[in-house]
């Protein structure tokens, strides 16, 4: 079997769209909060795939990322919500509840962070990188924990969803269709980057360091970018996700996400610019599922990995199309 | 004589009680072709590794064009115009072949921070890329995938990408191996022409490419050069037909 990629590109864009428009004429706005789990997951994933998928570096902590930007909604939103006044030092603000403020301040502090974070571990690649971006994790997971002032553990609950200019974003599916636009531009940038001089730098050196040295190109640097780049996509991310359950707590942070969202680019293809979202499908479909049959659905997610990984290298965009590799 | 376009002065490397390189100090000047030779496991890789940057001297320096370049990495001394082949071909094995003479084109074009043009859309790359691709006569694979390409294909393409840097100094690791008869006939050739626009510092074990080709050859030892000279010094040295060239000549 094989399928052309944009056709399955395609295909699964249609569907993403189809099945909430569907649920909308039948009324069943769960299915359509659902397929927005869906897209927020697939969003996180893409993130992930730029610095995975592409450069080549198993990020385990990439929920640092995820909570950073539900913390960022949850922070301005609760500081909104309670007339509170945020002191950041330099300046006090008394919150927000405008969404494209807090998609503005969850990327910028996420890509801060990935900064930061990159400078410390990119010297490392392959197994101590995947220890290394744990490790960072955990130190994020335990911060949130044991941060009284937001929640602590309990986390935070937002009462009312943020606002976005012309929307009713309380409507499921106008918060979806949101979602999904940013999805959609997300995925735009992500193929056009892939393909520029500096997707190609960074794929290569995943490929060869010494060939990308040889010719006058900076690994480190290539790949801090790709690094922060991926970073501010998982926290904006995280800033929706949080918005679609208005409730952020430190599990946003938690080394299960970040397994999780490996996990969803493995099963739909490494590297491929859908890979992300056809695993976020899956992944959401069989917690749906499965989730209300037996609560050991993680064990079938884990069987099919398994296959994945034994039978279908690339995932089942690689098994649709018939082509392993990510860059063929 | 010529002035000296790369310049290694003392450099020393032990590899705990290996001695990979004692006291070598050769040159290069402009327009030459100066082999070096020498028995398996005489140091000659980890030459050139001290020479284009991977392996730090223990002692020693690298000059190119008069400037002292031992502290800069790899990627710096690139720039700087060095291009290397590597004995064992270093290419993005999954991209196609014009994708890793890109990758080249935009090292010596000096920058892969563009973001948004596609690379295989940018017509200074592409011309670039498929100008060298031309040379060593790989433009009609263009589009095959790196990893399906033969030995000696692969051979040719680390030498494409070498091109697309304009260096000041090519640097080549055993670039006939493998190659064949025919293959290493048109590659000595091809670099016979090469070296008037750079000087080639050509680590080689084919003895008639390199008696063919060189201006100068130095053998290489137990990591010291024990003799320097034009082909027919060589020839002629006693020591160094006892110590590496036996009778293969
Ligand atoms: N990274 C390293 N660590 C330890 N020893 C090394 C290392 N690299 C090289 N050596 C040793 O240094 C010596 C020189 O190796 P080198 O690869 O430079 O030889 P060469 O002349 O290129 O040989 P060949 O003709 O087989 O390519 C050898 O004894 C080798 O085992
Ligand atoms: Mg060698």
């Amino acid at each position: 079997m094989r399928i052309e990629e944009r056709f399955v590109n395609a295909t699964v864009l249609v569907g993403l769209l189809g099945v909430p428009l569907w649920a909308l004429m039948i009324e069943e706005p769960f299915t359509i909060t659902l397929a927005t789990r869906a897209v927020i997951l697939a969003l996180a994933a893409v993130g992930l795939n730029v610095i995975l998928g592409v450069g080549g570096l198993v990020s385990f902590g990439h929920a640092i990322f995820f909570g950073i930007g539900g913390y960022a909604m949850g922070i301005l939103a609760f500081h909104a919500q309670t007339y509170s006044e945020l002191d950041l030092g330099l300046f006090s603000t008394s919150g927000t509840n405008s969404m494209p403020v807090i998609w503005l301040v969850a990327m910028g502090f996420s890509a801060f962070s990935a900064f930061l974070i990159g400078l410390l571990t990119l010297r490392t690649s392959g197994v101590y990188f995947i220890m290394i971006t744990l490790a960072f994790g955990q130190m994020f997971y335990y911060f949130a924990i044991s941060w009284p002032s937001y929640g602590g553990e309990d986390g935070l609950s937002i009462y009312v969803r943020n606002d976005f200019p012309g929307l009713n974003t309380l409507v499921p599916f106008q918060f979806f269709a949101l979602c999904f636009v940013i999805l959609c531009v997300v995925l735009f940038i992500y193929a056009r980057l892939q393909a520029s001089p500096f997707g190609l730098a960074l794929n290569s050196a995943r490929q060869s360091r010494a060939r990308a040295e040889t010719v006058g190109l900076d690994p480190m640097r290539i790949r801090l970018l790709a690094f922060v780049i991926s970073g501010a996509i998982t926290g904006l991310a995280g800033a929706l996700f949080a918005d679609l359950n208005r409730f952020v707590s430190p599990t946003m942070f938690s080394w299960q996400l970040s397994g999780e969202l490996i996990v969803l680019i493995i099963i739909g293809g490494v590297g491929r610019l859908m890979g992300p979202v056809i695993g976020a499908c899956l992944f959401v479909a069989l917690e749906h599922f499965l989730g209300g049959f037996t609560e050991f659905w993680h064990v079938f997610l884990g069987l099919i990995l398994l296959a994945i990984v034994l039978f279908a290298r690339g995932g089942v965009i690689g098994l649709l199309t018939g082509k392993e590799g990510a860059h063929v | 004589m010529s002035e000296a376009i790369l310049a290694t002065h003392h450099l020393q490397k032990r590899f705990g009680a290996v001695i990979a390189t004692e006291d070598v100090s050769i040159d290069l000047r402009a327009g030459e072709i100066h082999a070096v030779i020498g028995p398996n496991g005489a140091g000659k890789s980890t030459l050139i590794k001290q020479i284009c940057g991977g392996i730090q001297s223990d002692d020693g320096w690298v000059e190119l064009m008069g400037r002292d370049v031992s502290k800069l990495n790899t990627q710096k001394r690139a720039r700087a115009g060095l291009a290397r082949t590597f004995q064992i071909s270093e290419l993005a094995m999954e991209d196609s072949v014009l994708e890793n003479v890109v990758l080249g084109a935009m090292g010596a074009k000096g920058s892969p921070w563009q973001f948004w043009r596609a690379a295989l859309k940018t017509p200074h790359l592409i011309e670039r890329a498929e100008a060298a691709l031309e040379r060593v006569g790989l433009l009609s694979e263009s589009e095959t995938r790196c990893a399906q390409l033969s030995h000696g294909q692969r051979r040719q393409l680390e030498v494409a990408v070498a091109l697309t840097l304009s260096p000041r100094a090519f640097i080549m690791d055993e670039p006939m191996a493998g190659l064949g008869a025919e293959g290493s006939k048109q590659l000595t050739t091809f670099l016979d022409g090469l070296r008037a626009e750079a000087p080639i510092l050509l680590v080689e074990h084919d003895m008639d490419a390199v008696f063919a080709l060189a201006d100068r050859i130095s053998v290489l030892v137990y990591g010291k050069i024990i003799a320097s000279g034009t082909p027919d010094e060589i020839r002629a040295s006693g020591e160094v037909r006892d110590a590496y060239l036996g009778d293969t000549l």
